[in-house]
């Protein structure tokens, strides 16, 4: 990834940033300028919220054959959640056995390493998922995205 | 609009074709299909190529001229285009040069579709396939292409009780196809025991429930009807056309066991020509995963939602079946090579409505669709051909 782009969706990626529509009252991840089911009303209406972080599954499956570059995790587990806010986001499940993720599991974020580049060197950090009844709670407690300075 | 045919065709095998390049792909189909409609390079009004990661596979863009020049067409300076929509790229393409044609700006174009996915390692040609998808928000989190269309086949199992016998009976089925198939990549018979026992991927996406990712070329050429006949008197018509959107991530989506996309698009085809699912003899559809060709049947309507997996079990999708579905073998075994595939499926239409299927031959086709989608179908586009 460039060094441009990655430094552009920082904000989005490390503190889960995304944006609020004050016309329809909902909020949307990633940040969007525009809200679609508003239309053009919703320019300048959209304003940066960052999401409290927890979440329910919808869905997750455990991906035996690794993304490129996510190897070492194998196998691990991909879920879709809801956020308790609304929007959906794609996210990996960590630190528990990814088979035992369920659909209605109560998830929270959890500031995480996504990967490095081979070619620019940079490492890519992100937001990831936890069981909410996850035995660590008290260790995680410290990355919390509300404590990660830019 | 004027109506418009397709008078010829050519294609490679698909596979590990590791001896040939993309611009011989192009060369090699392309002739074999002005060959077969008996028409010469000076009739070409304009050239469509499909290709969808040529940027990433060969560090080559700008392959619409790349090809034309290897075609020898750069001398008579055609217009050439290429058109991208991840693995839907083929028929979109084909759309675009039917637009030209029925909108009467042009007569006669070639319409190609090239990839190269196995030059690069494995790893590679799956991440340029997860780029079809939303490479930020899914790809980069860990989302294999795979991984978002398990989840896909998850959900349709928790809404319609779907089960892995009905998901193997879907890929065994298209190697059935494939054994009648010459061309096929995979030309041989897969019982859907070794389907349900190969090894998994995504839960519950198995090896043997994903096409492959394919080195291969095809092309057609299309022609408005009032002047097919002057070349060849085997045109078959091109009766309906339709392409739609949708979100490009999958978690974006109302229902997750669906892809709206496609019963849009066939929509729109139906109403071209004031026909319904009913009608058809035989469809080619987009089956990336087994769970994928399921949707399909269900989106176009040929199966009520939540039926398709047991009629595929029960082989109605099969040839002597009431609706033989995938008889090229489909992108399972026929093998899929992106840009090459939504071309590959017309061909395969084409040679059954023409009666030259061979062994693989539906009795009597008069009416048949083709599906095809790129991502977890944020792009799909239906055509219907009929036989004149």
């Amino acid at each position: 990834m460039s060094v441009p782009r990655f430094w552009r969706e920082l904000d989005t990626r490390y503190n889960l940033i995304g944006s609020y529509c004050k016309i329809t009252d909902t909020y949307h991840y990633p940040r969007r300028s525009f809200n679609p089911e508003a239309g053009r009303e919703s320019i300048g209406s959209m304003e940066d919220y960052q999401f409290k972080g927890t979440g329910t599954v919808v869905t997750a499956t455990v991906v035996h054959q690794a993304q490129t570059g996510y190897e070492m995790f194998g196998p691990y587990c991909m879920a879709i959640i809801e956020l308790d806010e609304g929007p959906r986001v794609t996210s990996q499940i960590v630190d528990c056995d990814p088979a035992n993720v369920k659909s209605g599991m109560k998830v929270k974020s959890v500031f995480r390493k996504l990967g490095e580049d081979s070619e620019s060197g940079i490492l890519h950090y992100g937001t990831k998922f936890i069981l909410s009844n996850n035995s660590d709670d008290a260790e995680t407690e410290e990355d919390t995205i509300e404590n990660i300075e830019l | 609009m004027r109506d418009v045919s397709i008078i010829g065709v050519g294609i490679t095998k698909f596979g590990e074709l590791w001896d040939k390049s993309l611009r011989e792909l192009g060369l090699e189909t392309g002739l074999a299909a002005i060959n077969d409609a008996g028409i010469t390079s000076n009739d070409i009004d304009a050239l469509y190529i499909g290709n969808m990661a040529a940027g990433s596979t060969l560090q080559q863009e700008h392959v619409s001229a790349l090809i034309a020049d290897y075609c020898g067409l750069a001398n008579q300076n055609i217009p050439a285009t290429r058109v991208e929509a991840a693995s839907a790229s083929g028929g979109l393409a084909i759309r675009q040069a039917y637009m030209a044609i029925a909108g009467g700006f042009i007569d006669i174009a070639v319409v190609g579709g090239a990839e190269k996915m196995t030059d690069v390692s494995d790893s590679e040609s799956s991440y340029t396939v997860s780029m079809g998808s939303d490479e930020q928000w899914e790809a980069k989190a860990g989302a294999t292409f795979t991984s978002l269309h398990a989840m896909i086949a998850q959900n349709h199992m928790l809404e319609y009780g779907t089960t892995r016998e009905q998901l193997s009976s879907v890929a065994a089925k298209n190697h059935y196809h494939a054994s009648l198939n010459p061309m096929a990549q995979f030309p041989f018979a897969l019982d859907a025991a070794a389907v349900s026992k190969s090894g998994m991927v995504s839960t519950p996406l198995r090896m043997l429930d994903c096409a492959p990712n394919s080195d291969g070329a095809a092309a057609v050429v299309l022609c408005a009807s009032d002047k097919a006949k002057k070349f060849t008197d085997k045109s078959i018509k091109i009766i309906g056309s339709g392409q739609a959107s949708d979100t490009l991530s999958l978690h974006h989506r109302k229902y997750l066991h669906r892809f709206p996309a496609i019963n849009i698009a066939a929509k729109k085809a139906f109403e071209d020509c004031n026909k319904k699912p009913g009608d058809l003899d035989l469809i080619e559809v987009h089956d990336n995963f087994t769970i994928s060709e399921i949707i399909a049947l269900e989106e176009i309507g040929i199966f009520k939602r939540g039926e398709a997996a047991q009629k595929s079990l029960d082989g109605e999708t099969k040839l002597g079946g009431i609706i033989p579905t995938n008889t090229s073998g489909g992108l399972k075994a026929r093998g899929h090579a992106p840009g090459a595939t939504g071309i590959a499926q017309i061909i395969e239409l084409v040679k059954q409505l023409r009666g030259e299927a061979g062994d693989r031959q539906v009795k009597n086709a008069k009416l048949a669709l083709a599906e095809n989608h790129g991502g977890t179908a944020a792009t799909a586009v239906v055509h219907i051909l009929e036989a004149e």
